[in-house]
């Protein structure tokens, strides 16, 4: 393990940091050279979004993206075969959207993103939570397996990623 | 892909969770050392660096061998690969879905500008 999960520095000087803060949440956190309005629209317009969700190194193609991005709004990520949808739960521009990720089903996890600005610097911090207390209460061991089926379909397609490349 | 077994998988990112641990982990990368030599390198008691050692080893992540009075670390199972390999891959994926957004910002920026200076004309 090296500077790998430490964050690896783009062009502009920011780092993305990645950190498993308990054991249903991945944080991941970026700086970004530019006001909170720009940042948040390029998050929230889904012509701008679909240029950078998906990097081009990754060799893999966004076939649809619709984001009604307001609360209670849906989206829908079309690729070739598997689409990603859910419900954006809060969207309040331009510091906060929060959606679920319900392909994997009723216990999919959901996305928290945050965006701060400092100083013409913002912050943006997003926060993946892995399926409910409320499932873990329920049945021990719920939420790991759920956590465990969310890593497993990202692993899918991380692989899948990797081989269209 | 790797067939993750939950309940260690959440014992490796607690471990994890904790910058000291992960330069251990990196250090042991490199080669066994004991607690003492990891303690004077990470600038921490030998009972600090004998409880973060304890944790990692708990989740397997390191492996510890007691040879005469020193005690010396080196890197466990395999599982730290299939964490890593997960975070791994998930940095990247942001990563580089960040390095194309600033590029995005970048030019919203410039429009912006742009948009700035026609305006005051």
């Amino acid at each position: 393990m090296d500077a790998r999960t430490n964050g690896e520095v783009a062009p502009t000087g920011n780092v993305t940091t990645v950190e498993r803060r308990s054991d249903r949440e991945v944080v991941v956190t970026r700086s970004f050279d530019a006001p909170v309005h720009l940042v948040f629209e390029a998050w929230s317009k889904p012509e701008l979004f679909a240029r950078w969700w998906v990097p081009r190194s990754m060799g893999m193609t966004l076939t649809s993206c619709e984001m009604d991005v307001r609360t209670g709004g849906r989206y829908r990520l079309g690729f070739d075969g598997v689409d990603f949808y859910g419900t954006y739960v809060e969207v309040t521009p331009p510091s906060r959207i929060v959606w679920t990720n319900e392909e994997g089903g009723t216990d999919g996890s959901v996305t928290t993103v945050t965006f701060t600005e400092t100083d013409d610097t913002t912050l943006v911090v997003v926060s993946e939570r892995y399926p409910s207390a409320e499932a873990l209460d329920a049945e021990e061991g719920g939420a790991t397996d759920a956590m465990h089926e969310t890593f497993r379909q990202l692993d899918e397609l991380l692989v899948e990623l990797r081989s269209n490349r | 892909m790797v067939q993750y077994a939950a309940p260690q998988l959440d014992a490796s990112f607690a471990a994890l969770s904790d910058s000291t641990r992960r330069g251990v982990l990196e250090q042991l990368g490199h080669g066994e050392a004991s607690i003492s030599d990891l303690a004077d390198r990470f600038d921490m008691t030998i009972t600090g660096m004998r409880k973060h050692v304890g944790v990692l080893e708990a989740a397997g992540l390191v492996a510890t061998e007691k040879i005469g009075r020193v005690r010396t670390c080196r890197i466990g199972d395999r599982r730290l690969e299939d964490v890593t390999a997960w975070i791994d891959q998930y940095h990247r994926l942001w990563d580089e879905r960040f390095r194309e957004l600033d590029q995005v910002i970048e030019e919203l920026k410039q429009k912006e500008t742009a948009d700035g200076r026609t305006h005051e004309r």
